[in-house]
């Protein structure tokens, strides 16, 4: 899977993007988000409230109920702020 | 549909002239231009985007704008990078046989892009940097073309 992150969610993390092997338990894009706040440091502060953030999966808006799959790109950022 | 993302600064009259050049039929250009509002001792604008994301969502949303009007042109520029006060940062223009069709789908297309396209504006002050946060109103005003 493709990560990519945006805005605060980067700095946060410390980078724009990152190659990671899909765990098995991982199904959605809400699970994704429990395993990487479980890695603690800037994925904790990241994802620390999923509700001020977004998602989308292979470059499209998507809730935090949708699947995902192991060539999937996905990426996390707050509310977009453009115009 | 024309649809830039750069970081150089964009001549209106140009844009106006290249619609205009959309076909004998236009009769109506509505544009919308934003600006760097300088307000609160703004010292600048930064903007970054999620390339490939951006230019796919504004795609699907002039998409639907040429479903819901008869449109004979659109022109979207988004800047990116450092902006400062008064600054373009933002280009809509719609080309149109007549006036009704180019300013809604002008405001159609604006709204969404505030609420959906993928940019994010972080703001310069003497106190330091700090991220925009999303406006409710802004999504109120592109849920209103849903009902």
């Amino acid at each position: 899977m493709k990560l990519l992150y945006f805005a605060w969610v980067r700095q946060k993390i410390g980078r724009g993007d990152e190659e990671m092997k899909r765990a098995p338990g991982v199904t959605t894009i809400a699970g994704l988000m429990s395993s990487l706040r479980e890695r603690g440091g800037g994925y904790a502060e990241a994802f620390a409230e999923p509700a001020r953030l977004r998602a989308a999966r292979n470059r499209e808006h998507v809730p935090f109920d949708t699947p995902v799959c192991d060539d999937d790109e996905i990426a996390f950022f707050p509310p977009v702020t453009g115009g | 549909m024309n649809l830039r993302i750069q970081i150089e600064d964009f001549d209106i009259g140009t844009e106006c002239d290249a619609l205009a050049g959309s076909g004998g039929h236009v009769g109506a250009i509505a544009t919308f231009v934003g600006l760097v509002r300088g307000d609160d001792a703004l010292i600048a604008l930064s903007l970054e985007h999620y390339p490939g994301m951006t230019e796919r969502e504004i795609g699907r949303h002039v998409q639907e704008a040429q479903m819901r009007w008869p449109l004979l042109g659109v022109t979207i520029i988004h800047r990116i990078g450092r902006l400062l006060p008064g600054a373009r940062i933002v280009f809509v223009g719609v080309a149109a046989s007549h006036r009704g069709a180019a300013f809604e789908a002008c405001e159609f297309l604006m709204d969404y892009l505030k609420t959906r396209a993928p940019f994010w504006k972080q703001e310069e002050r003497p106190q330091g940097i700090a991220w925009v946060e999303a406006r409710v109103s802004d999504d109120n005003a592109a849920q209103r073309w849903r009902q």
